[in-house]
């Protein structure tokens, strides 16, 4: 058995290792773990992975998860192009910066845009206060200007003028609020360009193809009610 | 002019950071920054940097985020292998405890000094039941890290320490740095932190670890500094970001 990527392509880190892989002709059997039927609680998935997280990538006998993980594993073991995660000392410290940073910041306020604005009211039928979509958004417009101001810059891409790790795990973070209807590129003209100078570097074909699914975020239906009880834990526990 | 370092010792990737360098040799100036004194706001940082410490400033390099910080500066002095593996699979285990860490610790270990000491300090009321879920998360952080990260093994990342335990210890000594000892009751993360500590040094440990075991002390007999005003706007703010 070769390479195995546990993925599904609602979750922004999944998203970023998928394009990634597809985008380097890395060799993988990709497996489908729906969350929103609760697959990733399974037994048999619970096997693969005791964090019952995705993304997880098996190689052989060895199980790995959390995407920034894999996206270096797969980076050095499959020797991409230098310019995703550049050998030289302070160019990749700016990817491993960026990195860190996006964990706490831009990947939590887009995870909460979609789960206050879609997958709490729609899905799981909990509501959400107009204040707290409020609270929610206006954290996330902060963290995009950081983005702008202190990563982006003038630069073409987040790092420098080349195409990186940190745009790729950025783009499919800032997917989520545009999936949930947040214009968030309409008064953020830099941005806009920056997400187009992305899309074209990775090809629209496959980016379409990752974002399919969470594109249709709008129209997803709503849980039934015993896996919104399984499920509602977890997700209070990883939105925060 | 060589390294700088910008840190303060009351922040848990600050000493993760002083530590390391120290341990691993590092010519580095040390620029203290006082975040009580609201100095990071106040242009005690290099030109261009966010007002965040760590702060590494290398001629005209300047880099934040501790993770970033320790990797880079155990490639450039060639820190022993085992701190961050060049082994394939034994890296990738330093970069999945990162991101665990990333979701269950970062964050949440450092709300008990706002909500004990800094926000008492400036007056601000806590609302108890943040005080309450954040004991929760932490105590759920704690469990999983002793019996699912750990485990049965010597360190959170394989069989030798790395830069993981480095930044998890630090985390761990912030909640215990607030009166709670988090390592009673878990006798695999206490062996663990004995033997973090016996890597790094007694004495280490004991300089690094001063200044923010000595915070509650400082509170209770009125020691610590009153923040300048717009520090104090800052601080109300984090607190109001407190789940």
């Amino acid at each position: 058995m070769g390479l195995e990527l546990f993925l599904d392509l609602l979750s922004q880190p999944c998203r970023a290792v998928y394009i990634f892989a597809k985008k380097n002709s890395i060799p993988f059997e990709l497996r489908i773990v729906e969350l929103l039927k609760g697959q990733h609680l399974s037994e048999d998935f619970a096997l693969v992975n005791p964090v019952q997280k995705v993304p997880a990538l098996k190689d052989g006998d060895f199980t790995l998860t959390e995407s920034v993980a894999i996206l270096l594993y797969l980076t050095r073991k499959f020797k991409v192009p230098d310019h995703w995660y550049p050998q030289e000392l302070q160019a990749r410290a700016r990817v491993d910066e960026y990195l860190s940073w996006q964990h706490t910041n831009l990947r939590r306020h887009c995870l909460r845009v979609l789960w206050h604005k879609i997958m709490f009211p729609v899905v799981l039928g909990e509501p959400v206060s107009p204040e707290v979509l409020e609270i929610t958004l206006a954290e996330l417009d902060l963290t995009l200007q950081i983005l702008e101001d202190n990563f982006l810059q003038d630069k073409a891409f987040l790092v420098g003028p080349h195409i990186s790790l940190a745009d790729l795990v950025a783009i499919t973070e800032l997917m989520h609020p545009v999936s949930a209807g947040c214009p968030i590129f309409d008064s953020r003209p830099k941005l806009a360009a920056w997400s187009q100078r992305v899309e074209a570097e990775l090809g629209p074909p496959l980016f379409q193809e990752a974002h399919e699914v969470i594109l249709k975020a709008g129209d997803f239906p709503p849980a039934d009610p015993s896996l919104k009880q399984k499920l509602l834990p977890r997700v209070m526990a990883m939105i925060g | 002019m060589g390294l700088e370092l910008y840190l303060d010792l009351l922040s848990q990737p600050c000493r993760a950071v002083y530590i390391f360098a120290k341990k691993i040799g590092v010519p580095f100036e040390l620029r203290p920054v006082e975040l009580l004194k609201g100095q990071h706001l106040q242009g005690f940082l290099p030109a261009g940097s966010p007002q965040v410490v760590p702060i590494l400033k290398d001629g005209d390099f300047i880099l934040h985020q501790s993770v970033a910080i320790l990797i880079y500066l155990s490639c450039k002095y060639q820190a022993a292998d085992h701190w961050y593996p060049a082994d394939l699979q034994a890296r990738a285990r330093v970069h999945e405890y990162l991101g665990w860490h990333a979701d269950f610790i970062r964050g949440t270990f450092g709300v008990s000094l706002w909500t004990q000491v800094l926000a008492p300090h400036i007056g601000a009321p806590v609302p108890e039941e943040k005080v309450t879920r954040n004991r929760a998360a932490v105590d759920s952080a704690l469990q999983q890290l002793e019996e699912q990260v750990l485990g049965d093994k010597a360190f959170l990342a394989g069989p030798q320490l790395t830069l993981a335990d480095l930044l998890a210890l630090e985390e761990l000594m912030q909640v215990v740095a607030m009166g709670r000892d988090v390592f009673a009751g878990r006798p695999r993360l206490a062996a663990w932190r004995g033997r973090v500590e016996a890597v790094l040094g007694a004495d280490l440990c004991r300089e690094a670890h001063g200044p923010i075991l000595n915070v509650l002390a400082q509170a209770a007999s009125k020691q610590l500094p009153q923040p300048p005003a717009e520090f104090r706007h800052w601080m109300l703010l984090r607190l109001s970001r407190i789940p």
